[in-house]
């Protein structure tokens, strides 16, 4: 039944990245060149009615459907791991033009060569994962 | 009517249900934050065994995996039964820029052809290289676009603004510095 639920939601989420071209390569291509607004509106409709929603949560100390408090951890404090890897995911996203959620999507949407991309993104966290204790974080 | 659900979707629709996914995932007692998956396939795969970032019990994320598995069904169900063309309504100085650099498929298709549709050395090593530093990126910095700019942003969380500003400066690198060099 949860996992029902879960799926749903993933349903809603790839629909959206679908339908809203946001899981196309040419969207993302356009946000970069700044010729349009269409990704910074989805972006920044997202993000205000996220943050009025969290503020709620907080507010009113708002449950989980099973009766739970919501709890928001915070980020770790540090700058060098954010931006580094902010930038090296920044260079990838704009040349492959698929971010994490899109790329499953776009293999649903039966576009299979995104299957190397996934392989690669899965073979570039592991290689983190090897790197971590040498990074600067 | 059917217009309205077959074209694309306007901005302000897709941001509200964007909204919407990171609220329920909130009221289901998780987080919405899609780059997880890539590590939790890394343990699936056996990776915990040698390297100690992999090791946990990949079943607490299952939840997760779930969500990707729907946003795969999504795809689906938005290219098969709800679109009516396949081009993308990117503005016209786009598609004059494009052309510019040899991809003329916005019109007719949702991915460039040019890269996606021909398994040539050049676009195999291009989203092979593309996909390796958006999972690298992503766990380096700790999340990807839903886990820092959508639900680290939410929370007004400096360190997601400063990955955010990185994705930026990384994607007008790459755009307007290393485009010029690959097409």
């Amino acid at each position: 039944m949860k996992n029902l639920a879960y799926i749903s939601i993933g349903v809603l989420f790839g629909v959206t990245m679908y339908k809203s071209e946001a899981a196309s390569w040419f969207r993302i291509y356009e946000m970069f060149n700044f010729q349009a607004f269409h990704m910074y509106g989805i972006i920044g409709v997202a993000v205000v009615l996220g943050v009025i929603i969290t503020q709620i949560i907080k507010k009113y100390n708002i449950k989980t459907f099973f009766g739970v408090p919501i709890v928001f951890d915070d980020k770790e404090k540090s700058f060098k791991r954010y931006f580094w890897g902010g930038i090296i995911f920044g260079l990838g996203w704009a040349l492959a033009g698929a971010c994490p959620g899109p790329m499953f999507t776009l293999v649903g949407a039966g576009f299979y060569s995104l299957l190397i991309v996934i392989a690669f993104a899965i073979l570039g966290t592991y290689v983190y994962g090897v790197l971590k204790d040498k990074l600067p974080h | 009517m059917s217009e309205l659900i077959l074209g694309p979707w306007p901005w302000y629709i897709s941001g509200f249900l964007i909204a919407l996914v990171m609220f329920l995932l909130l009221m289901m007692g998780d987080r919405f934050g899609m780059s997880s998956n890539l590590r939790t396939l890394c343990t699936i795969c056996g990776a915990g065994k040698k390297t100690e970032f992999f090791s946990f019990d990949w079943k607490s994320q299952k939840w997760n995996l779930m969500v990707m598995i729907g946003a795969v069904i999504g795809g689906f169900i938005g290219a098969h039964f709800l679109s009516n063309n396949t081009g993308v309504n990117i503005s016209a100085d786009t598609i004059q820029r494009l052309q510019e650099i040899g991809i003329n498929s916005s019109e007719t298709s949702y991915l460039p052809t040019e890269i996606f549709g021909m398994f040539t050395v050049k676009n195999i090593l291009l989203l092979a290289v593309g996909g390796f530093m958006v999972g690298f990126g992503a766990r380096y910095a700790g999340g990807c676009t839903s886990g820092h700019a959508i639900s680290g942003l939410s929370n007004l969380q400096l360190p997601s603004l400063i990955a955010v500003i990185g994705f930026f400066v990384g994607g007008l690198f790459m755009i307007h510095v290393l485009f010029p060099f690959i097409f």
